[in-house]
């Protein structure tokens, strides 16, 4: 068999593919890097400008505001025990990786997954990519990131991305998909335009659907933390890498607490978020 | 009611799935609906719907699930597009209109009220029945008190501010209805409207669709697949069968002349009391003038072989009856007929047989068919009332008989 069909060389073909990437497009490449650098830098600028026990006292007001009272607490407690454990600006660093992350998710899924969701021949292209980038190791395309991007935060951004991105464009496809047919059609007798459709209509009744999606980008974008750290991304995953390397298991359970905290706090407030929209009142 | 017409179809087809072309040529040649679909895989949605829908009229068209009338409903609107034909409303085809002209002929001719009610509930009741309105871009203003106005019309004043989950299945539709006439449409296209509701709920509303139309004169074109519903709202009906129309016409048509097998089947089972009106089953009635002595009264009576009988006067009005025995004690003690008048149960030409039953079987004197002046119309006698019932159709007056019977001279 191996003689009859000769080992196909994607191997050579992919090295040739990101060596012609790198070369043809690095000044896009570097415009991106440096962008997607200022977004993170300004972001823990923002964060650490703010005494921590000013931040923690905004992040349960929040909590309680979009939550409840529990959450709140909760919030309260978790954010008091990674500041009195050290991870304070650890914690930051991640956060504003995260939230890079899934702020660029929502911006490229969000419409991304309206456009699928109003064409089908989009949706048959989107979806298998999709499939393609949860399922393709993260290491993988780690490497050739930190080809475009150089070592830093900025190839820690792109691999969360490109992780925590498809929950956001499936859901925004499921949820506009989801509107009862007999309702688009009611938007339609009216004489709406299709623009007037998606916005009165199809998007409001997709939005729990939407925020559940982006709720997972988030948990995803955690989940990539300690990958980010092995590019050189700094925070949370940095901590924990360091002492899984350094065999410290106190330390590294100290640091993995904190990043369950940062979860628990995220997943909780946007899943209520989604559920409140839902009642439309 | 004005005799323009509103909206007219012609030939219009609609074709499912791929093959459509040779589906076409298949259907132009005759061939059935069973052997398109074995042949090409395409199934025929409607077949060839050719009908008109004078302004003003409640249209129904009816036909059981699978019969295409959800399609062509859609189609006049197209929500769906017919694959051939012609639609024209207010005689411009809206088959070849471009989308902003389709737009603006959603937006302000047409409007639709479905099975399901189809509301928004993210949406306040206010909001939902605004929609149409703030689709075409009106002003808030104008648009909250139009939308109140229809609220109000539909009997749902005080709910704006509750979201449609709050509200039962008959009042969602309400919704619905109120969405729809919120825009003042001259057309609306009811789609099994009140199929979702129970049946209590379902006559209340049909009710007051009746009453609505009777203010509003919009056309209306009314899908179901009930045929007591179609025989209670529809001034014509349309009976569709695998996506052909099979026969057009009033209820009354529809019930007397059943075109082919398949309809006379389908209205085997109407209930004929809730159909057939006074008109139907009356005989015709003897009158004598109440100028006329009783002596005259009587020797009617005996010529005739009737033991009663109605006294009008000259201009046909009923005044009462006499019986025999009155008459005959009358001659004897030399009164006037207007001394011993009886009075006798009346009832107008249009009510159902199934409001006669008591009157007519507790009656000495027979029930006497009245118009709106009291004039003598005709009589009800028992054995013609159950005979209709049963079906019978020496019984059932026709249209023309109807006419014959009401221009009954006062016999003298």
């Amino acid at each position: 068999m191996g003689n009859l069909f000769p080992k196909l060389p994607v191997a050579d073909w992919i090295d040739a593919f990101v060596d012609w990437l790198t070369s043809t497009f690095e000044v896009a490449f570097d415009g991106i890097s440096e962008g997607l650098e200022v977004v993170v830098d300004s972001l823990v600028a923002v964060f650490a400008f703010i005494p921590s026990f000013i931040f923690i006292i905004l992040m349960t007001l929040i909590a309680w505001k979009l939550a409840n009272k529990k959450i709140a607490l909760f919030t309260l407690v978790g954010l008091f025990l990674v500041d009195n454990l050290g991870y304070w600006e650890p914690m930051l660093d991640t956060l504003a990786l995260v939230l890079s992350a899934v702020i660029i998710s929502i911006i490229i899924g969000v419409p991304l997954g309206i456009w699928a969701s109003q064409k089908n021949t989009v949706k048959q292209i989107v979806v298998p990519v999709l499939d393609f980038m949860q399922t393709m190791p993260a290491f993988v395309y780690l490497i050739p990131a930190i080809f475009f991007f150089n070592i830093g935060v900025v190839p820690g951004v792109v691999a969360s991305v490109i992780f925590s991105m498809p929950p956001t464009i499936r859901l925004t496809i499921l949820g506009v998909q989801q509107v009862p047919a007999d309702i688009t059609e009611a938007t339609e007798s009216f004489g709406s335009t299709t623009a007037q459709k998606l916005l009165k209509v199809q998007l409001p009744l997709a939005m729990p659907t939407i925020m559940a999606g982006i709720n997972q980008s988030i948990m995803l974008a955690l989940s990539m933390v300690v990958i980010a750290a092995m590019v050189g991304a700094p925070g949370l995953g940095a901590d924990v890498y360091r002492a899984v390397t350094q065999i410290q298991i106190g330390r590294g359970f100290e640091a993995g607490l904190a990043i369950v905290v940062v979860a628990i706090i995220l997943d909780r407030i946007t899943q209520n978020l989604g559920t409140k929209k839902q009642g439309g009142m | 009611m004005e005799n323009n017409v509103k909206v007219k179809i012609e030939d219009v087809t609609k074709i499912f799935g791929k093959n459509s072309k040779k589906a076409i040529s298949l259907l132009q040649k005759g061939e059935t609906k069973g052997e398109i679909l074995k042949k090409t895989g395409s199934t025929i949605g409607v077949n060839k719907a050719s009908f008109e829908i004078k302004a003003g009229e409640i249209f129904v068209i009816m036909g059981l699930s699978g019969s295409g009338k959800s399609t062509l409903v859609r189609m006049l609107n197209r929500l769906i597009d017919p694959t051939l034909g012609k639609i024209y409303i207010d005689g411009k085809d809206i088959v070849k209109m471009s989308k902003e002209e389709l737009r603006k002929v959603r937006r302000e001719k047409i409007s639709m009220v479905f099975q399901k009610f189809a509301l928004l509930p993210h949406r306040t009741i206010l909001e939902n029945t605004e929609f149409g309105l703030e689709i075409q871009g009106i002003d808030k203003a104008a648009r909250k008190q139009r939308a109140s106005e229809s609220l109000k019309l539909v009997g749902l004043e005080g709910y704006e501010n509750q979201y449609p989950d709050q509200l039962s299945g008959g009042m969602q539709q309400r919704v619905g209805l109120a969405r729809a006439l919120a825009n003042d449409p001259d057309v609306l296209l009811m789609d099994e409207a009140f199929s979702a509701l129970d049946p209590l709920i379902r006559k209340d509303m049909q009710d007051e669709l009746l009453d609505l139309q009777s203010n509003m004169e919009k056309t209306i074109i009314f899908i179901t697949h009930d045929l007591d519903e179609a025989l209670r709202i529809g001034d014509r009906i349309a009976l569709m069968k695998d996506g052909s129309i099979v026969q057009v016409g009033t209820p009354e048509e529809i019930l007397m002349n059943p075109s082919n097998d398949y309809v006379e089947r389908f209205v085997e089972d109407v209930d004929l009391s809730k159909v057939l009106t006074a008109n139907h089953v009356m005989k015709r009635a003897e009158a004598v003038n109440v100028d006329k002595g009783p002596r005259v009264a009587l020797q009617m009576m005996r010529d005739l072989g009737i033991s009663s009988i109605y006294v009008v006067n000259k201009k046909r009005v009923l005044l009462g009856a006499v019986t025999a025995d009155a008459a005959k004690k009358a001659v004897e003690n030399n009164q006037p007929l207007h001394e011993i008048l009886e009075e006798t149960v009346t009832v107008s030409g249009d009510t159902l047989l199934v409001d006669l039953f008591d009157k007519v079987s507790t009656a000495s004197i027979p029930v006497a068919v009245v118009d709106g002046e009291q004039r003598l119309k005709g009589m009800l006698v028992r054995g013609a009332v159950i005979g209709a019932l049963a079906g019978n159709n020496e019984n059932i007056n026709s249209q023309t008989e109807i006419m014959e019977t009401q221009k009954t001279e006062v016999l003298n």
